[in-house]
This record gives C-alpha cells, structure tokens and sequence, in this order.
C-alpha cells in the first residue's frame, strides 16, 4: 500500500478527480491531438501562443489517473512560459521519469510527485502522452501524437 | 476430439503442482495468475517435452536418414496426429502447422480467399473478433476491392442471428467468426452458424484461440472449413499453432509462402509443390513448437475435457458474482453462454489503474482494449480490466482479486 501511495500521490489522485484547465478553447491558436495505442489514451490540447509565450492552454481527453493528473498539472506548469522553456520542461520532466540525471535540469516544482512513476517503466507512457502531445502542438505538425511510432491504416 | 471420459474434478492441488512458474512471488506476494486468456503457463510435461528434443533429437525435419533426423521427423509428424485427433479431424493432413492463429488466418486470407475474392465482393465478420481476424480481412479486402461487413452484437455480448442471416448475400465469400471472444468470453453459437453459412454456400473459418484452451472441440461435428488456434493459448509454447482446413480445400489451395520443405522439385523453369499440408510449411518449421503442442494437448486429454470445462464454469461464476459485489463494477459482456474471461469496468478507476494496484498485490490481469478495440468502441469504454481463467486458478486466486479491487477503490477513495 505504501508503494501504491508513493504512485498515486494525493496530488495525482486530485488532479485525476478535478482536472484543472479542461475545456475547449475556441480561440485556440494551435491544438494536436494524442494518443496512447496501447492502452487506449486519448488528449487534446489546445494552445493560445502570443509572441512566443503559452498565455492559455487547456486540454480534453480520457484515460487513467496518471494521464489525466499529469495532462492537468502540465497545463498549470506551462502556462505563461515561453516555448523554449516548455520544451526544456519537458526534457527535466522526461529524463526525471526515464531515470537520466538531468545535468542542466529546471525545477519541476508540482511536477515530483510523478517522480514515482519511475518505479512502474510501463507507465512512464501515461505521464508523457500529454507533454508529447503539446510537443506537436508547439511544432504545429499536424500529425497527431502518439506514443508508438504508426504507419498508414489499411 | 478429447474423450469424453466420466466427468472428474480436477486434482487441482496436483493440477497447480504442474506448473512451476505459478510457484513464484511478485512484489513480495504469491503470484496470483490470471491472465490466460493472453497466454497460459506452461506445465512440467511441455517444458521436458521441449527439453528432451533440443538434448536428444534435435535435427532437421523431413530430410536426412540419420537417425536424429528420423526422430525428429518423427516427433513432428507425430505432433501433427495429436493435433488432428484433439480437433477430431479425419486425416493429419488436414492440420498445417502455423505460428499461430494469426498466421494461420493469414495463410487462409492469401491463399484461399484471395482467388476467389473480386471487387465487390464480401467478407464477413463480427463485431467482437480479436484484431487477428479483422486486419487480414481488411488488408485483403483493400487489395481487391472488396468490402468487410460486420455482424452487430447486442448489448448482452451475443452476436444478433437476425443481422448475420441479413448479411450473408450472394457476394460473400468468407465468413471469418470467433468461437469465445477474448475480450468479453462470449461462446458464439457457431454450429448454428455454420449450418447457416453452408445453407448458402458459403464457407467458414472459425478464430479457435480462445475456445481450444476451455472446450472440446470436434471439427467434423461442427462442419467447420478452417478452424484456426494457437499453442501458446493451450498450455503449449509461443510460437506454434495450427491451422486445420478441409482437405478438398487445401487441395486446390497455392502456396502461402515459398521456401524450403513445401517443394517437390526445384529447377528454375519449374517447381513443384509439395502436397498438403507442407505446401504450407515452407522453410523449416518449429519442430520443437509442435512437440510442445502435442505435449500440452496430450495434457488438457488427460485431465479430461469436461473436467476442465467443469472446472472453469465454476470459477467463471464465482468470478462475476464476486466481483459484481464490489461497489461500482460492472460487467462488460454479460452473454447467455461464456468462458474463459471475465471483463469489467470500475467507477471512477481507469483499468490501466487497477491493473497496476492489481500488480502490487501479485495479481495479473489485463488492462487495455485486449486487441478488440472495435468492442471497446460498443461499449464505450477505452479499456477494461479481464480476469482470464485456466486449469491451475482456484477460488482464492479470485478472493486475491476481489481484495485487490478493495485496495484500488481504497486508494482511489
């Protein structure tokens, strides 16, 4: 049961139960669309960027505690930041749950209380949906994100 | 065909003795296994079985007077006798080996379906088959213009009679059905269908991967075309299955793949194929796969049919009634006839969640979309947790469970 605290922190439990910033925005300037194939996860997130700064970004989707709790703590910890520190987030973030030390790391702030999710190597997919998902949205690609590599359907 | 011996329970404490790897624990709990619908254990008979070929016989098939190669030859066409006998199947030629039932739908879909298969044209199948019998359909279907039509399922898991005699039209060319749904344990009537099907003229290959672990099974009884199933499902190892197909079928059927073993004669005008069922087997097979597989099938015979279906109907029942009265769940798939699988939701708890509290406490289930992501979509969830029962799963593996969901909702609470 300790274990499974550790994981399921009480932020994680409340940001999965009240998810902050979830809403369509419809003054959206960029949005992508994510998705975990192997588990069945799903995020929109919708960006408002002005002179290179996130001003307001939102999200919808489905998917477990970890996804939505992590999609809804990204959405708080991006807002107002530049694109260039979102990404550099996102790398401090990525290399704390993959176990890299990080040499030039940001403080993550909220963002530790996924440092649990290190432990569960199949889960590290449900933390990053939503942070590779704004990727695509900040590069404004087009394609969809998803945690597996896809080809085109049949 | 399993004889249908006097109905004996299960030995189960002697049943659970012959798999070693249950014997184990997982974060520090005794492992409660119950994932066998994804793959079973393996029991001591298989493991030595494998373990004698690569110590004792271990040669190349087919080729060869020394005395290895007659053993394995030997071993392996005798293999493929345990196959024809445990489906009930008249001649072991009609049993092509496969790596799986995924290759063996495949095998099915180019070299039987394909040159009868015109734009136009119709393949059908239903909503609950596991991915394996849709891709292989719609791949082909892309090729020639074909069209995959569905057969809709009702709320309760079964697929609707009415809707599936509605479909089948003069262009239809196949009907590809599973017999239990893996996703939602649903027993499909598919004697009732097939019967249906030929009335027409139209033929059937059965997806067997789920049924062949829990019941008998008689090919010639059931009338089916092809009947398609993997070992590794069956307490066999990965990497084998077989495919069994009627015998005027692979008759007028071409190769599926091209290769050593399926040849007569090579010249490079001319090859000559082999009959069946090594046109099918190009290259060299999985000798020890099919060794294993007989393995495991002489040891479901021996533990008798009816006890194992017996066996697992209770442990089904015990499973629903139980984990219905945990606040909160409900079942996904609630068909007149199951087996195997047990799928469900919880309030308020992503399965992905559960799995993972499951985990900590020892006990495997599958969370996800179980490969039938098309029945995910008709229930409306993205995943669900399945309990997947086999031989070796008793009544506290499903107390272990229950307590498990307690502790997911106690740390969701």
């Amino acid at each position: 049961m300790s274990e499974l605290r550790d994981l399921y922190q009480q932020v994680i439990l409340d940001h999965h139960r009240k998810p902050r910033n979830c809403y369509v925005m419809s003054c959206a300037t960029r949005t992508a669309d994510g998705h975990n194939p192997l588990c069945g996860d799903t995020v929109k997130v919708y960006l408002r960027i002005s002179d290179g700064r996130i001003e307001e970004i939102s999200f919808q989707g489905s998917g477990c505690a970890i996804c939505t709790a992590s999609t809804s703590l990204m959405t708080e910890s991006v807002k107002g930041k530049t694109v260039a520190e979102t990404t550099q987030l996102f790398r401090t973030f990525h290399d704390m749950l993959t176990g890299v030390a990080a040499e030039q790391g940001l403080d993550l702030g909220k963002l530790m209380v996924f440092e649990g999710v290190r432990e569960y190597p199949v889960r590290v997919k449900c933390a990053t949906l939503a942070w590779h998902t704004l990727k695509a949205a900040l590069d404004n690609s087009g394609s969809p994100a998803s945690t597996e590599s896809s080809s085109s359907t049949a | 065909m399993i004889p249908a011996t006097a109905a004996t329970a299960l030995d189960f404490a002697r049943v659970r003795a012959d798999f070693p790897a249950l014997d184990q624990e997982v974060h520090g709990r005794p492992l409660v296994y119950l994932d066998s619908a994804a793959t079973t254990q393996k029991p001591t008979a298989v493991l030595e079985a494998i373990d004698n070929f690569y110590r004792r016989d271990c040669a190349n098939v087919h080729r060869g007077v020394h005395t290895l190669s007659q053993r394995a030859t030997v071993a392996y066409e005798s293999a493929r006798t345990a196959v024809k006998e445990h489906l009930g199947a008249r001649d072991s030629r009609e049993i092509v080996f496969t790596r799986g039932t995924t290759e063996a739908i495949n095998l099915v879909a180019a070299s039987f379906v394909r040159p009868r298969l015109g734009a136009g044209d119709e393949v059908l199948i239903s909503a609950m088959e596991h991915h394996s019998n849709i891709v292989p359909w719609q791949l082909l279907c892309a090729e020639r213009g074909a069209n995959l039509r569905v057969i809709p399922i009702d709320d309760r898991g079964d697929v609707i009679l009415e809707e599936y005699e509605r479909l089948l039209s003069e262009r239809t060319r196949i009907v590809g059905i599973t017999w239990v749904s893996n996703a939602l344990g649903t027993v499909n009537p598919i004697r009732e269908m097939i019967a249906t099907a030929h009335s027409r003229g139209i033929p059937v290959l059965v997806d067997g991967a789920q049924a062949v672990p829990h019941l008998a099974v008689d090919v010639v009884e059931l009338d089916c075309d092809f009947l398609a199933f993997s070992g590794h499902k069956a307490y066999g190892p990965t990497g084998i299955g077989a495919l069994y197909g009627k015998r005027a079928h692979l008759l007028e059927m071409p190769p599926y793949q091209g290769g050593g073993d399926m040849i007569l004669s090579v010249s490079f005008e001319r090859t000559v194929y082999q009959e069946p069922p090594h046109r099918f087997e190009a290259g060299t097979p999985n000798i020890a796969g099919a060794i294993g597989l007989a393995a495991a099938l002489s040891y479901l015979e021996g533990l008798g049919a009816e006890a194992v279906a017996d066996h697992e109907r209770r442990l089904l029942d015990e499973a629903t009634r139980k984990v219905l009265e945990v606040p909160g769940a409900r079942l996904i798939g609630s068909a007149r006839h199951r087996a195997g699988a047990l799928s469900f939701v919880l309030d308020g708890i992503h399965p992905h969640d559960i799995g993972t509290i499951l985990d900590a406490e020892g006990v495997a289930v599958r969370a996800g979309h179980h490969c039938a992501q098309p029945v995910m979509k008709r229930y409306g969830v993205s995943a669900t947790v399945r309990a997947s029962f086999g031989v070796y799963n008793s009544s506290d593996d499903i107390e272990a469970l229950v307590r498990g969901l307690h502790t997911a909702r106690e740390v969701f609470s």
